[in-house]
């Protein structure tokens, strides 16, 4: 359904543009029908960037985004707009998504006006209200009010209704659960999940990796810009290959079980050689040619594929390594 | 007892009238206890941890006391306080990552900030780099300006400046919620750390995101709507909690392990009340399963167990019947 091959994008920083910053390096994966796929990484990782370049608000550097066989950056006027009839965006704040001076519903008035002239006003009412409550909104609650007036899952609710009234089939969501409360975020995170139910294709950009878990059935790992391990989302939860995703899955706080005490971050210096495995400065089994030696993605087990010199055929490999049912997590060497 | 807050009552004056954003708080720190206050935003959290400290207008103190280690703290009293301030009571700000003065050398910084408190800054110099040592950051920081540094680093100097002339209480206001989860166990680890060394003697957290406090506070305290809901140790709070709120919110937390397919989890339906005119009676009763009558009087905030709170007339009978 959409499908990126390849695509980096480099910013062009400091005074005058003097540096570039490879914020995407050549990432590739694919999104199906009906499927929620989790884009995971930390701050800087590239993750916004890649959503944005799917919803051509920035245009990649390098490689091809398709949707359904298309190239993106083809699309133009009529085409263009058909696009955004199918994809949409949701982000993180929903606050600065609304002009303040401006009702909250204005958002449903310029759909309207944008893309569906032909519809009579009395039919569009009835097609908002049914969006609002297929959200979980009250129609009379909600409508006629300004931004302020409503609460963050209001708003971003609203936006997920907008985004259906436009009857999409692909939804790139860019941490909107973040800004939510901890009693309502479930709500919108179940809301998508019926929504997936209904064919919709969703790209759910995320640091939280109980989230991920939660909705998800495949996730794609980011360190920096590079796909470290990518696949089916029980695999890469509960066997983690790639060292970074390790040591995300020991990090992340639970409440089932407590941390692994005096894990020491590493940190190594590093030569800004532009070549060699991104994850080299903080990896605490790293090799030396892993300073200069990029390894690609490689499929170890069945829709499970990391980008490790440790994973590559005739390795030694890491032992493995599981968080599931187990009292007892084995070091890491 | 450590830290003593009685009856402690904090309104947000406005056009409209009185927020009231904290009421009757009642609780207590043991020595070297570490506590996590946690609760959905507009709870009245960071009002209660910063009403601690300083009270920025529209804060205004309506009544209550506090006490640490002993000594009544004149917290309605800004000038007063100035003498707390850094010494006795220190505040980790939110947004540590802008705490800092942009145009200083942080040695610079913390050099002026200690000749305010009448401290001379060699003094303190090579105790200031034992403790850069013990966050793992190089000495050389003193010689940068903030924006030379990580997010990350910059919130391990804020730790290391706010705990600097060792505070007996020190307030840690949401200050893992900018980071990633490495960095953010490292900078809660470094806390306990803190208090293992004795540099602390109380430490509170103040979060929205419970399973971090899971990992390091000794107790949790859950606010709603400007009340206390619920104080007891972590073990109880995340396992057997007695507030319906608290146990509402802990299950709909998702968790790595839990997905949609096999366990749908339930948000709490409804909202929060609006602090300007806040309900009377418990302020949970509008989304409270269990609510009935009596609810609509205030419950108090007894204690049903060994150190274990609940503002709940439900657990107040129950305890009433048991005891």
């Amino acid at each position: 359904m959409l499908r990126l091959d390849k695509v980096s994008k480099v910013y062009r920083v400091g005074a005058f543009g003097s540096k570039a910053l490879l914020a995407v390096n050549k990432v590739s994966f694919e999104v199906r029908k009906g499927q929620v796929v989790s884009l995971i990484g930390e701050s800087g990782s590239g993750k916004s960037t890649i959503g944005k370049m799917i919803l051509r608000l920035l245009k990649p550097s390098e490689g091809k985004i398709a949707y359904n066989g298309d190239d993106i950056a083809g699309f133009e006027g009529e085409a263009l707009k058909n696009y955004y009839r199918q994809v949409q965006g949701v982000f993180q704040d929903p606050f600065s998504s609304y002009n303040p001076i401006f009702k909250a519903d204005r958002i449903f008035r310029v759909l309207h006006e944008e893309f569906f002239p032909e519809i009579s006003a009395s039919e569009w009412r009835e097609r908002v209200e049914k969006a609002l409550v297929s959200v979980g909104l009250n129609p009379a609650h909600v409508l006629n009010k300004y931004p302020h007036q409503l609460s963050g899952g209001q708003l971003q609710r609203f936006l997920i209704a907008r985004a259906l009234l436009l009857n999409i089939s692909f939804l790139v969501a860019d941490e909107i659960i973040s800004m939510l409360d901890a009693s309502t975020r479930i709500d919108v995170l179940n809301l998508l999940a019926d929504l997936k139910a209904y064919g919709l294709s969703i790209l759910f950009i995320t640091h939280d990796l109980s989230l991920a878990y939660y909705i998800s059935e495949r996730a794609v790992i980011l360190y920096r810009g590079n796909v470290v391990e990518q696949g089916a989302v029980e695999k890469i939860f509960n066997t983690p290959l790639h060292p970074y995703t390790r040591m995300l899955m020991e990090s992340v706080p639970r409440l089932d079980r407590k941390w692994e005490k005096g894990v020491q971050l590493v940190e190594r210096e590093v030569e800004k050689t532009g070549s060699g495995c991104p994850y080299y400065h903080r990896c605490p089994v790293a090799e030396q040619r892993c300073a200069l030696y990029q390894p690609p993605l490689v499929e170890v087990d069945e829709d499970h594929w990391v980008a490790c010199v440790h994973y590559e055929s005739g390795a030694n490999l890491l032992t493995p390594f599981s968080l599931a049912g187990q009292d007892t997590i084995p070091k890491v060497e | 007892m450590a830290l003593k807050v009685e009856n402690l009552t904090v309104y947000y004056q406005t056009l409209r009238g009185d927020v009231h954003a904290l009421e009757h708080a009642s609780f207590q720190l043991a020595d070297g206890e570490i506590m996590g206050l946690a609760g959905e935003s507009g709870c009245g959290k960071t009002t209660l941890g910063h009403s601690l400290i300083v009270l920025f207008p529209p804060m205004k103190y309506i009544a209550g006391r506090v006490e640490v280690d002993g000594e009544e703290i004149p917290i309605w009293d800004s000038e007063g306080m100035n003498s707390y301030r850094f010494r006795k009571i220190s505040l980790i700000p939110q947004y540590a990552m802008n705490a800092m003065n942009p145009i200083r050398k942080i040695g610079k910084m913390v050099d002026e900030l200690l000749e305010s408190r009448g401290v001379d800054y060699k003094d303190i110099l090579p105790e200031l780099k034992r403790r850069l040592d013990l966050v793992s950051l190089p000495h050389e920081v003193l010689n940068m300006y903030p924006i030379e540094l990580s997010g990350g680093m910059k919130q391990r100097m804020v730790m290391v400046i706010s705990s600097l002339l060792n505070p007996s209480l020190l307030i840690a206001d949401e200050i893992t919620s900018a980071l990633d989860v490495a960095t953010q166990k490292a900078v809660a680890e470094m806390l306990v750390e803190f208090r293992g060394r004795q540099f602390i003697n109380n430490l509170i957290v103040i979060t929205h995101d419970i399973s971090i406090l899971y990992q390091i506070a000794d107790s949790i305290l859950i606010m709603y709507a400007g009340v206390l809901a619920e104080k007891a140790p972590t073990k109880s709070i995340i396992e057997s909690a007695r507030h319906p709120y608290t146990r509402l919110l802990i299950s709909s937390l998702p968790e790595v392990g839990v997905r949609f397919a096999e366990k749908r989890l339930m948000g709490i339906p409804g909202n929060p009340p609006l602090l300007l005119n806040p309900p009377l009676g418990c302020r949970f009763r509008e989304r409270c399963p269990l609510a009935y009558e009596r609810c609509l009087e205030e419950p108090p905030f007894i204690e049903v167990k060994k150190d274990h709170f609940v503002a709940c007339w439900k657990e107040y009978e129950n305890h009433a019947q048991a005891g």
